[in-house]
C-alpha cells in the first residue's frame, strides 16, 4: 500500500492533496450544529448529480415523450421512482441545507475579511443552483413545469427595448416548446453541473486558503504552538469527518422520511398540478413556483409595476453578494455583536420565511399588503445594517475559542 | 437566539398545509391503499365503468395482476376485454389504452377525456370519491347532469344505474349582499341497484385503485422506508459512538 502509494506521489501530489485538504487542514475545534451543513450540501450535490445520471438514461427530453417517460421511470425501470424520488426530495434537500448554509454565514459573520471571496463564490453557487432547479423543473413537462417556466422567463420580458427579444432568446420559440425543453435540458444535465462543480471546487479552495471561520469569529490563525499549528485547531481528519458522518445520518433520516412517507410534500415539493400533462392552452388556476423560489416571488409580486418587481426581486438576491461590504462592524459573531444586530437578523430571517409563506397563497389585498410590508423588511436588514454596523454597541471578543 | 431561529425554522418547515382549491367540501375517502382486494375489485370496476372512454395510458395491465396476486390468465379473464388493430387480444404487458380518439371524444362531450392514470395524484382521492359521488339532475346540461366538485362537467353519470338519480335541494344565501342559489345537499330522486352504503363501498374500491394506479409502488415505497429508516438508526449509534471516541482526546 505504501509503495503504491509512493509511486503515485512521484507522479501526483496524492499525500500533499490529502493532508492540505484533510489530513493537516486545521479546522477550530469549537463547531456547533451549523457548520454541518456545508459538507451536507457538497454530499447533497453528489446525490443530485449520481441519481440524476440514472434518471438520464431513462428521461426523454422531447416535448411529446417528456412525461411519460417520467411515469415510465416511476412504473416500469427497476427502483426508477426511488431514483425519481431521491432527485426530487434532493432538490428541496439543497435548498434547505443551502439556506441554513447561508443563514450560519450571516450568523457568525464567515463572509467578513479574509472570506470575502469564499461567500462570493458562495452567492455565484445559489445563483447557479436557482438556475440548475428552474431548468431541472421544466423537465417532467407537466402543467406547473410549463406554466412556472412561462411565468418566469416572461419576467425578463420586463427588461425595457430588448425584453421581448431576450424571451425569445430564451425559448427559442414564441411560447415554451421543445426547443425550449431541449435546451434546458443540456443546459441542466451538463452546462449548470460544470459550472456548479467549478464553483464549489473554488467555494472550498477558497476556504482552506484562509481558513473556517467559528461561532466565535476568533481567527485561530493568530494563536500557533511551536509547529506552527493552531492551538484551537484539530485536523479535519478524522475529528470532522466523524463528526460529519453523525450530521450525514441525521441528515439522511430527515431525507428518508420525506422521500419514502411524504415524496410530494403536500404538494410543495412535487405540485399536484405536476401530475398533469402540460397543456399551452389550459392555464392552471393558481400558478405557484417551488417553495424554495417563493421569497423573491412574494416580493415580485408585492410591487405593482413589473419592471420595477423584477428590479426588486433582482436586488433582494444582488444585496447578498454585498453582504461583506454592507456589514461594516469588525466583529464576526452574534454572540459578540449588538441586540440591535441580533434583532435586526432574526426580522429578517422571519421576513424572508412570511414572504415565502405568502407567495403560496392566492393573491388578495391583504396579501399584497402583507407582502409589501415584509419586503421593506427584508431590505430594511440591509439599510439598519448598513447604518448601525460601523459604529456597533459590540462585546469583548476572546482570544481563543470558547468551549 | 440561534435556539429560537432554528425553531422558527423548523416549525414552520412542516406545516405546509394543503393548498386550499374551490369552496366545495370533499368527503374523507375511507381507503385503505393496503388492501389489495378492494384494490382489485376497483380494478375491475375501473375495467367496467371507466376504461370505455378514460385511459390509464402510463399504466401496464400485468403490473395490476403482479401487485394484487392475479396470474395472467385471470388477468386476461378478468380484466382485459380489448384487442388490437389484427384482433387479437391485447397483450397483458400493454399500456391500459382505449381505443377512443380525441377528435371523437370532443364531437360527443365537447372536450377530449383525460387519462386517468394520475388523476388522484393530482386532484387527490377525496376529490375523486367526493366527485363519483356527487352528480345531480340537470335540465340544462347535455348530458341532463351536473357535479357538486367539478361544476358542468362534460363527464355523463356513468354510475347512475347502480347509485339512481339525485336531485339538489337549493337554499338561499346572502353573499357579498346578493341573494343567491346553492345546492344545500343531495337526495336519491330515483332509486339505483344499490343501496347508498353499497355505492359507497364501490366508490371506495374504485378510488382505492385510482390511488394505487396513480402510484403503484406506494406500498412498496413505504416498506422499503421502514426498512431504510430502521438501517439509519442503528448507523447512528455506531457513527455517534465512533466520533465520541475520537473526540475524547479533543479539549
Amino acid at each position: 500500500m505504501g509503495k503504491l502509494i509512493g509511486w503515485i506521489d512521484d507522479r501526483f501530489p496524492l499525500m500533499k492533496m490529502w493532508n492540505e485538504h484533510l489530513a493537516e487542514y486545521y479546522a477550530p475545534k469549537n463547531f456547533n450544529f451549523w457548520y454541518f451543513f456545508g459538507s451536507l450540501a457538497l454530499m447533497v450535490l453528489v446525490i443530485q448529480i449520481i441519481s440524476g445520471i440514472f434518471l438520464t438514461m431513462h428521461y426523454k427530453p422531447d416535448a411529446e415523450l417528456a412525461f411519460a417517460s417520467v411515469e415510465y421511470i416511476m412504473r416500469d425501470v427497476p427502483y426508477g421512482w426511488l431514483i425519481r424520488y431521491i432527485h426530487s426530495t434532493g432538490a428541496t434537500a439543497f435548498f434547505i441545507v443551502v439556506y441554513l448554509h447561508m443563514l450560519r454565514g450571516l450568523m457568525y459573520g464567515s463572509y467578513k475579511k479574509p472570506r470575502e471571496l469564499i461567500w462570493l463564490f458562495g452567492m455565484f453557487i445559489y445563483l447557479a443552483l436557482m438556475a440548475e432547479a428552474f431548468m431541472g423543473y421544466l423537465l417532467p413537462w407537466g402543467q406547473m413545469s410549463y406554466w412556472g417556466a412561462q411565468v418566469i422567463i416572461s419576467l425578463f420580458g420586463a427588461i425595457p427595448v430588448i425584453g421581448d427579444d431576450l424571451t425569445l432568446w430564451i425559448r427559442g420559440d414564441f411560447v415554451i416548446s421543445d426547443a425550449t425543453l431541449n435546451r434546458f435540458f443540456a443546459l441542466h444535465v451538463i452546462a449548470l453541473p460544470l459550472v456548479l462543480i467549478f464553483l464549489v471546487v473554488a467555494h472550498i479552495l477558497a476556504l482552506h486558503e484562509v481558513g473556517s471561520n467559528n461561532p466565535d469569529g476568533v481567527e485561530i490563525k493568530k494563536n500557533k504552538d511551536e509547529n506552527g499549528i493552531p492551538l484551537d485547531g484539530i485536523p479535519f481528519h478524522p475529528y470532522y469527518t466523524v463528526k460529519d458522518i453523525v450530521g450525514v445520518v441525521v441528515f439522511l433520516f430527515f431525507f428518508a422520511t420525506v422521500m419514502f412517507f411524504f415524496p410530494d410534500g403536500g404538494g410543495y415539493f412535487l405540485e399536484h398540478a405536476n401530475f398533469i400533462a402540460s397543456d399551452p392552452l389550459k392555464t392552471p388556476e393558481h400558478i405557484a413556483p417551488v417553495w424554495y423560489f417563493t421569497p423573491f416571488y412574494a416580493i415580485l409580486r408585492a410591487v405593482p409595476d413589473k419592471l420595477m418587481g423584477v428590479g426588486a426581486m433582482g436586488a433582494a438576491i444582488v444585496l447578498l453578494f454585498f453582504m461583506p461590504w454592507i456589514d461594516r462592524c469588525k466583529v464576526k459573531s452574534i454572540r459578540y455583536r449588538s441586540n440591535i444586530y441580533k434583532i435586526n437578523l432574526a426580522v429578517f430571517v422571519v421576513s424572508f420565511v412570511v414572504l415565502g409563506w405568502l407567495a403560496m397563497q392566492p393573491v388578495t389585498s391583504t396579501i399584497t399588503m402583507l407582502s409589501q410590508v415584509f419586503s421593506l423588511l427584508y431590505f430594511g436588514f440591509f439599510v439598519v445594517l448598513f447604518i448601525t454596523s460601523k459604529n456597533e454597541d459590540t462585546k469583548p471578543v476572546p482570544d481563543r475559542v470558547t468551549e | 437566539m440561534k435556539k429560537q431561529i432554528l425553531t422558527l425554522i423548523l416549525s414552520v418547515l412542516p406545516t405546509f398545509a394543503y393548498a386550499a382549491g374551490g369552496g366545495v367540501h370533499l368527503d374523507s375517502a375511507p381507503i385503505d391503499t393496503s388492501d389489495m382486494e378492494s384494490v382489485k375489485r376497483g380494478a375491475k370496476h375501473f375495467i367496467d365503468y371507466c376504461f370505455s372512454c378514460h385511459e390509464a395510458g402510463y399504466m401496464r395491465y400485468n403490473r395490476i395482476a403482479r401487485d394484487t396476486g392475479m396470474t395472467d390468465a385471470e388477468l386476461r379473464e378478468e380484466l382485459i376485454f380489448t384487442t388490437n388493430e389484427k384482433g387479437e387480444p391485447t397483450k397483458v404487458g400493454s399500456l391500459m389504452k382505449v381505443a377512443m380518439t380525441e377528435d371523437y371524444a370532443r364531437n360527443v362531450f365537447g372536450t377530449a377525456v383525460p387519462d386517468l392514470t394520475l388523476t388522484a395524484r393530482a386532484r387527490g382521492a377525496d376529490w375523486v370519491y367526493t366527485y363519483l359521488r356527487t352528480f345531480y339532475m340537470d335540465p340544462y346540461r347535455p348530458t341532463g347532469n351536473n357535479n357538486l366538485v367539478f361544476p358542468d362537467v362534460g363527464m355523463p353519470n356513468v354510475l347512475s344505474s347502480l347509485q339512481g338519480v339525485q336531485r339538489a335541494v337549493y337554499k338561499t344565501e346572502t353573499r357579498q349582499g346578493v341573494e343567491v342559489e346553492t345546492v344545500d345537499r343531495l337526495e336519491l330522486a330515483q332509486a339505483g341497484s344499490m343501496t347508498a352504503e353499497e355505492f359507497d363501498v364501490f366508490v371506495t374500491d374504485l378510488t382505492n385503485f385510482m390511488v394505487y394506479l396513480a402510484e403503484p409502488v406506494q406500498n412498496e415505497r413505504k416498506s422499503l422506508g421502514i426498512k431504510v429508516l430502521i438501517f439509519l438508526v442503528i448507523f447512528f449509534v455506531l457513527a455517534y459512538m465512533l466520533k465520541k471516541e475520537y473526540w475524547k482526546d479533543v479539549h
